[in-house]
């Protein structure tokens, strides 16, 4: 059997969070993924990562409600329980830390997010057509 | 004109690797050769079956004279870390390609999901290198 660095297990753990920070996790269950008791783990997770595994977690969360602000219109309480935190006002306080500007002013700095979206070309048409000119043959009955 | 022929992976046990790459992922052997002359070193070479002028190489990390004992366990660490390095693959079909490396046990980091550059997933080899997959966006022209 291979030698396996101990930090295999670390990264495991953190590829738990990369893959599932949308779901209830927390720092056990992270510490579970790695094989290691909690006190263990998050000084050994700190010390390959350079930061705590709770830390880790929340910045990730982070970075994809940053990511849904950016690229979505869904609302900032949507956005907070789709990346897996519970409470809207401890989001808006970490993100206002870690961004310096609260969610609603972030999103505000980017393109609207209807930029974003890739809407085939048939939609376009079907839907960008103007419906309520008024030209000169509808008077005239040559719409008909 | 130059072009890639080799790229190469460290790994922590070649025997390891070449059961993923071939078994799980699906790449075919394209060398395999140990030679006792040079410390028993194994060239090791993998790639995708369709494309044989690109391969892998999965290098096992060599320990003294090749490398000092401090730098052959910061590349293990490294490595185990996910931090030695990613090869990023392609595919038409993600769907196809995701069902079929999940039947075969890969341990997906992230689910397939749709980018501004077409739709994309990852995973890891058994030494903690990152591989990504991505089927790209077609081009559409302007409506």
């Amino acid at each position: 059997m291979a030698f396996v660095p101990p930090a295999r297990h670390l990264l495991r753990a953190k590829d738990l969070a990369d893959a599932r920070y949308f779901e209830p996790l927390d720092v056990d269950d992270l510490a579970g993924a790695a094989g290691l008791s909690r006190a263990h783990f998050s000084r050994e997770f700190r010390r390959a990562f350079g930061e705590s595994p709770h830390a880790y977690l929340l910045t990730r969360r982070l970075e994809r409600a940053a990511a849904l602000l950016r690229t979505t219109d869904r609302s900032v309480a949507d956005i907070c329980f789709s990346v897996g935190l519970q409470s809207v006002g401890s989001f808006t306080t970490s993100f206002t830390r870690t961004f310096a500007v609260s969610p609603t002013v972030y999103r505000a700095k980017y393109p609207p997010a209807a930029n974003h979206a890739r809407v085939p070309a048939c939609m376009i048409r079907f839907r960008g057509r103007p419906q309520n000119s008024t030209f000169r043959e509808d008077s005239d009955g040559a719409a008909l | 004109m130059i072009r890639i022929a080799h790229a190469q992976l460290w790994v922590h046990d070649q025997d390891e690797a070449h059961a993923f790459y071939t078994q799980k992922l699906g790449f075919e052997v394209r060398a395999d050769v140990t030679l006792p002359e040079l410390g028993d070193f194994r060239w090791l070479t993998v790639g995708p079956v369709g494309q044989p002028e690109v391969s892998v190489a999965l290098m096992a990390v060599p320990d003294p004279p090749v490398f000092d004992a401090d730098t052959a366990a910061q590349v293990k660490e490294l490595t185990a870390k996910g931090a030695a390095g990613t090869i990023f693959l392609n595919t038409d079909d993600m769907r196809a390609a995701y069902d079929e490396l999940k039947a075969r046990g890969v341990e997906f980091v992230e689910e397939p999901e749709e980018r501004p550059y077409g739709i994309d997933t990852s995973f890891r080899d058994p030494s903690g290198n990152h591989i990504r997959l991505t089927q790209p966006s077609e081009v559409v022209a302007p409506a």
